[in-house]
């Protein structure tokens, strides 16, 4: 064995649990990568007694035969999710110095099965971007870089710093959210699996609320194994959570089982594919479409006839809900305050959050305001919730013809940090495939698929039906082995 | 939008912006909204917005949490007396 960081969860679980390595070892390995690899700026800030605390716990456990299912195995978790005593910002200024006293459901799930935070990670300020470049902290880079130039890539977003600590091998997997595209698209640009379950699978108790109706957590992880076994560690009912559903969590990983796709109907929707997609994208999706059919997979053409809506709708609906739950960063209860003596509270308020949160954020809130206020709410908000209806519909449909949909994750492969559009339009039109999936509540998994010509990671998205992750594994699995994808190829 | 707008959205939701921002967003949230805007295109008359899910569980009302003082505190810019302290809000 070369380096126990080369080791992927499932990899990592069968070495433990036949002791031959233990857990602090595993999880000394991993803080030696990641001090070899700051400048990637994928961590804000590193957990390493923590760390070494929980990993001599998961030894000991190991020992008397006790091993949950992520028993060791080093993770990185996203800034979004509270964690007790651990600076949890949600990469925004306004959080400052912000240390929960309390632990969110999703890292309680993961550390109850024997998880060992390793820190928390990057992202854009309040998940509010797709590239990683309004965080707080800093952008992240990709550990992948072009053949022709050197330049620093973004590792997409908002789950940035989670997808190019993954792809850099500098945790065995980590924590995500996806309110519109935030696990996926950074899983596409990075060369990673990232699944989105369906809402409701996850608990959102203690993840810092962006868009409550459509934020969702989930894994960023190396294979589509280890994306299965993190999920089944995450997921599960909590009360806590009035839109957590009742139900057993499957063992999704025995999804992996089946190795062939023999009945089932993979869905195409002819609108995904615009004159404008990118030849390279759109050749990817079809050799996708044909591994799957020399799979024993009957390929469909479907439509989806309001896609063009999608984003318009998340653009009004998001930053609606956005606004609202924004309304608790005020200065009084925790985080920033900004305020000169003589100020009125009202003064006070203006000045904490006028200086605590970015632009992007900024420019959310104002929009969210605008949709919600007198005058405006019929012709903005309420039409979209409308057409978010027709969205959900027309998914339905597809699926009484089709088990599974597939698409690209993204329309392009990652750009670099200094190419970012300027038109804040242009790059919303970055989650133009995984938006959809989000207003429909239903589940979706991202890929790596192939490499683009300048030699960057591509992924194909597989979108289920309600609560059926378990296809979205199996068919996941499918494309994984017939693209023979290697993470090897990142240049870190 | 015009500047006036932006002003007043801005006010609403408590948010001081400075000049040079103000007259940013007034370009960019109206391109953003001139975007959203092809959204009355279509044609809604027969749906209702509610939506189509399952109503959401009820629970007992009863208290499940609390007495938990100084764990409330324990992040606040400024507490006094076990309380939060804000800027005087009576002349």
């Amino acid at each position: 064995m070369t380096d126990l960081t080369d080791l992927t969860i499932s990899e990592a679980r069968d070495s433990l649990k036949t002791r031959k390595i233990s857990a602090v070892e595993l999880a000394k390995a991993y803080q030696g990568r990641m001090a070899a690899h700051k400048d990637l700026n994928a961590y804000i800030i590193e957990t390493p007694e923590i760390a070494l605390a929980q990993a001599k716990v998961s030894d000991e456990k190991i020992a008397k035969g006790e091993a949950g299912i992520m028993e060791g195995v080093p993770i990185a978790v996203k800034d979004l999710f509270c964690t007790r005593g651990v600076l949890s910002t949600a990469c925004s200024r306004i959080l400052a110095g912000f240390k929960p006293t309390y632990e969110s459901t999703v890292t309680t799930n993961i550390f109850g099965a024997g998880a060992v935070m390793l820190g928390k990670t990057n992202m854009d300020e309040f998940a509010m971007g797709s590239a990683n470049l309004n965080s707080f902290y800093g952008p992240v880079k990709n550990p992948w870089k072009r053949k022709k130039d050197d330049k620093a890539l973004a590792p997409g977003g908002s789950s940035g710093g989670s997808a190019a600590a993954v792809a850099a091998r500098i945790c065995a997997g980590a924590l995500g959210s996806d309110t519109g595209g935030s696990i996926r698209q950074p899983a596409s640009f990075t060369g990673t699996v990232g699944i989105k379950p369906t809402y409701g699978c996850c608990s959102r108790w203690g993840m810092i609320a962006f868009a409550s109706s459509l934020d969702q957590a989930g894994p960023i992880a190396r294979t589509v194994q280890d994306a299965a076994i993190m999920l089944e560690a995450m997921a599960g009912f909590d009360a806590k959570d009035s839109t957590s559903a009742e139900m057993q969590t499957p063992k999704f990983e025995n999804a992996l089982s089946v190795k062939d796709a023999k009945g089932l109907k993979v869905g195409i929707p002819k609108e995904y594919n615009s004159e404008k997609l990118d030849p390279e994208i759109k050749k990817l999706w079809e050799s996708g479409a044909e591994w799957l059919k020399k799979s024993g997979a009957e390929i469909i053409d479907i439509s989806l006839p309001h896609s063009k809506y999608a984003l318009p709708v998340y653009y009004i609906i998001a930053p609606a809900e956005a606004s609202s739950n924004l309304a608790r960063y005020d200065g009084v209860r925790y985080g920033l305050r900004i305020a000169e003596a003589g100020d009125s509270l009202d003064e006070m308020y203006m000045k904490t959050r006028g200086e605590g949160f970015g632009p992007e954020v900024k420019r959310r809130i104002m929009m969210g305001t605008y949709v919600l206020s007198a005058g405006y709410y019929d012709a903005y908000y309420r039409q979209a919730q409308k057409v978010q209806k027709l969205i959900i519909r027309d998914f339905d449909a597809a699926y009484k013809k089709v088990d599974v949909i597939l698409t690209p994750t993204a329309p392009s492969a990652a750009f670099a940090l200094d190419e970012k559009p300027t038109d804040p339009v242009e790059m919303y039109l970055n989650d133009i495939f995984t938006v959809p999936v989000n207003l429909a509540g239903i589940p979706a998994i991202s890929i790596p698929a192939g490499l683009s010509k300048d030699g960057l990671p591509l992924g194909l998205q597989l979108i289920g039906k309600m609560w059926d992750e378990e296809t979205l594994f199996r068919v996941g699995g499918i494309l994984e082995t017939a693209a023979d994808f290697r993470q090897g190829h990142a240049r870190n | 939008m015009d500047e006036k707008t932006v002003r007043k959205i801005a006010k609403l939701a408590r948010l001081q912006l400075k000049d040079e921002e103000i007259s940013h967003f007034s370009v960019e949230l109206g391109s953003i909204i001139k975007w959203v805007e092809q959204l009355s295109e279509v044609d809604t008359s027969s749906i209702s917005e509610i939506s189509d899910s399952k109503a959401l569980p009820f629970r007992i009302d009863e208290v499940t949490d609390g007495g938990c003082r100084e764990a409330v505190l324990a992040n606040a810019p400024a507490s006094e007396f076990d309380c939060f302290v804000v800027p005087k809000v009576i002349e």
